[in-house]
């Protein structure tokens, strides 16, 4: 039996279609527009003006505070403006554009990185370097990756997930860069073993990557310290509480960190980034990123500076093919619905999901006919229709009894329901007025 | 770009293609075998019986949301259909037409649209149907056309009393088992279909093959069914082993009087069940305890209906007392 978690999770149709795609270089994009609000946390602080030149990989916006990240500049060129324009979030946000200087060849260099393995540097400076050059998780949720790994003196911590899941169907930009960077992550994982001073990792793929699943086992065959975990493929795995359980069987507390349970969870996109940064002193401006769709001409993955606005990327693909009718930041699941094409790429975009007419709309909705199903697929043990019903009519307070507060917005409820009811719509407005109020109380 | 805008919503924006319609149709086909061996005994009775009663069923939905309620016409959703049927199922092959429209005026009107409709009614509505039947016209409900001997189809005056009939009769005037035995069914018999009784509980085995199928189409799961009719054998066993004399043995009790029937088709309906398994594992074990205790103590030779219903009562109950575990909730620390 394949590892998984025990509660709940679905397993929609994975249409992982770019998996045997290699990563592309995107072409350098004339102008970049860069967000200063790329993570969670405090935005960061602009300490550039318009019309200063800068260099690729120069800082543009400092970390504002603990929880917070430094932003490099993705390419050489000049600071046109500083702007208010509509993030992926759908909220404008400031954001620095950046007019690409064509003339300057380190713009367009393509530097072959030869692997590094010798890890040279102590652990407080590989922490001060990760924050430094701006990592944050690039697994979608862009928490600050030194946050992370400022583990508190006399915190038990015994073991670093790797997460390798992908669970999200289309994506594949994990999958790919496991594929053609995986020497590159191990050193990473090692890396961190070292700034952690900790000797267990293990690294959780799903049974669907067989192939990354091979070439790691292969690498970490005479790594002592280094495990491969094979997962079923299984719906949200990915979910930092959904690994910790499925690898390791401990169970991360409620409004708990897996750090609660010694654990501490990155994903394989930041261990690159992570290894990038402290081997090559190279900050966080461009990631990969899965440009799909079943109606796209030719569906890829690329490295992308991050800025780029979406369009380029979509007409690198061929175009919106006839008949779109949803654009969607992220996975199918926990993406999120843009308005039109010229919102950017930030460091949480993992994909880009196009999505034509039949697909896009949604059921009517219907009354509950109390089957049940979203309770059993409800990973975190939750009752989604009673949590919707309760929010629905105002019950704010039993809705916060209920546990409102612990779901993770995996969507599994929603996309079970044979109703087609909105229950994770009615539940993120639940947890709204609830964090509302909790606020108020305080 | 399309001329049509871009939508946007919330995630998730995928949908699995199951639909509440797919699931009540999947529950139709479900039904099917146990139809064609009711046809099959019964002839052209149980055919008219349930065509009278999906019609009226139907048409009563209709009626009523469009001209009392004034709501959305649903007749299409599969739910009124079902009740029909199910209805019928739970009928004798025998009953005046009259009766069966009444029947499912009953069950929709009163059990189903009374309440607001799907999904919110709390009682089994094709069950409401039968008991309010089966109070009102007792005799006529319990007038079971049997299967003639040599296998042919029934003649309508043959009549007798179902095997469970026959049993408490029996045990009453003072006969023993063993005696009574010669007057049922077999163990046999009874598995493939060849009994007195209702419609739809003729043969265990197109009952069970039916249930398979709700099991692997993921209609419904096998907490229900298999807690009642385990917890039934377990009861009837107990009493049949103390005194196999005064009481039948578990298999007459698990294969006749709709238990198959009420264990994957009424019991597991969805609206009416409780939604975690921790509760559905409750609510079948009530279930069969009410039901052995009506067959062996009370007035009525069958009790499933009974027990289903006022087990259907306690579901909101159960839903509130047995909750799924929340994730991260009283746990040990495990840190190695």
């Amino acid at each position: 039996m394949l590892k998984t978690f025990p509660k709940g999770g679905i397993h929609p149709p994975e249409n992982k279609i770019t998996a045997e795609k290699r990563i592309r270089r995107m072409t350098v994009p004339k102008v970049v527009y860069v967000p200063i609000a790329q993570h969670i946390g405090i935005p960061s602080e602009i300490i550039v003006e318009k019309k200063d030149k800068v260099e690729i990989g120069q800082v543009i916006a400092k970390s504002g505070g603990f929880v917070s990240s430094n932003i490099h500049s993705p390419v050489a060129g000049v600071v046109t403006k500083l702007d208010m324009i509509i993030d992926t979030s759908g909220y404008k946000k400031q954001c620095i554009v950046i007019r690409t200087d064509v003339k300057n060849e380190s713009n367009f260099e393509e530097k072959e990185y030869p692997l590094k393995s010798q890890i040279k540097m102590a652990p407080k400076a590989i922490l001060q370097r990760i924050s430094d050059y701006g990592i944050v998780g690039l697994g979608g949720a862009t928490f600050p990756s030194h946050v992370k790994l400022n583990v508190k003196e006399g915190v038990k911590l015994d073991c670093l997930l790797i997460n390798g899941v992908e669970c999200e169907p289309y994506l594949t930009a994990d999958h790919r860069l496991m594929l053609e960077k995986a020497d590159e992550i191990v050193v990473g994982i090692k890396i961190l073993l070292v700034a952690l001073n900790i000797n267990k990792a293990i690294i959780g793929i799903e049974n669907n990557k067989k192939d990354a699943i091979k070439l790691f086992k292969e690498l970490t065959k005479n790594e002592p310290n280094i495990q491969v975990a094979v997962l079923q493929v299984k719906y949200p795995q990915g979910g930092e509480k959904q690994l910790v359980k499925a690898i390791l069987g401990r169970e991360v507390p409620k409004n708990g960190l897996p750090l609660d349970v010694g654990v501490i969870v990155h994903n394989v996109g930041t261990v690159f980034a992570i290894y990038e940064a402290v081997q090559y002193n190279k900050p966080l401006t461009e990631r990969v990123v899965t440009v799909t769709g079943k109606k796209l001409e030719n569906p890829s993955n690329f490295w992308v500076k991050i800025g780029t606005p979406i369009t380029d990327l979509v007409e690198e693909v061929g175009g919106l093919p006839e008949g779109t009718r949803k654009l969607v930041n992220g996975g199918p699941m926990m993406g999120k619905a843009i308005k039109n094409t010229d919102v950017p790429v930030t460091k949480g975009t993992s994909g880009i999901l196009i999505i034509s007419e039949e697909e896009a709309s949604r059921g009517e909705a219907k009354n509950c006919i109390r089957c049940g199903e979203c309770v059993f697929v409800c990973p975190m043990g939750l009752e989604p229709h009673l949590l919707m019903n309760l929010t629905e009519k105002g019950f704010y307070e039993k809705a916060s009894n209920e546990d409102i507060m612990t779901c993770i917005e995996c969507g599994s409820c929603s996309y079970v329901c044979p109703s087609h009811r909105p229950l994770l719509d009615y539940i993120r407005f639940g947890k709204n007025i609830v964090k509302k109020l909790q606020t108020a109380k305080n | 770009m399309s001329t049509q805008p871009i939508i946007i919503s919330a995630s998730p924006h995928v949908h699995s293609d199951r639909t509440s319609k797919k699931l009540m149709y999947d529950v139709v086909i479900a039904l099917i075998p146990a139809f064609l061996v009711s046809l099959y005994v019964f002839g052209i009775r149980a055919f008219i019986v349930t065509a009278v009663a999906i019609i009226s069923c139907l048409l009563f939905e209709y009626l009523i949301q469009k001209y009392l309620m004034k709501t959305e016409v649903t007749i299409g959703d599969g739910s009124a259909l079902l009740t029909g049927i199910l209805l019928a199922f739970n009928l004798p092959s025998g009953l005046p037409i009259w009766m069966i429209v009444i029947g499912s005026l009953v069950a929709i009107g009163i059990a189903k649209l009374s309440f607001g409709g799907l999904g919110f009614n709390i009682f089994n509505p094709a069950l409401i149907g039968r008991v309010f039947l089966l109070v009102s016209f007792p005799v006529q409900m319990t007038m079971w056309p049997t299967a003639v001997e040599n296998n042919t189809t029934i003649a309508d005056a043959v009549t007798g009393a179902t095997p469970l009939g026959v049993i408490k009769e029996g045990l009453m005037f003072g006969d023993t088992m063993s005696t009574i035995a010669t007057k049922i069914p077999s163990t046999v018999e009874l598995f493939i279909g060849i009994t007195g009784g209702s419609i739809g509980e003729m043969s265990a085995l197109a009952l069970l093959i039916g249930g398979v199928y709700l099991i692997v189409r993921k209609v419904i799961t096998w907490h229900i069914p298999i807690t009642m009719l385990v917890t039934m054998a377990v009861m009837t066993g107990i009493f049949w082993m103390v005194n196999p004399e005064q009481y039948a043995n578990p298999l007459i009790h698990i294969l006749s009087g709709g238990a198959l029937l009420g264990a994957f088709f009424m019991a597991t309906d969805l609206v009416t069940s409780p939604v975690t398994k921790k509760g559905m594992i409750i609510f079948a074990i009530g279930i069969a305890v009410i039901t052995v205790v009506i067959r062996l103590f009370g007035a009525y030779p069958e009790g499933v209906s009974f027990a289903i219903l006022i087990m259907n009562a306690f579901v909101p109950l159960i839903n509130t007392y047995f909750k799924p575990r929340r994730f991260g909730s009283k746990i040990k620390s495990k840190i190695v």
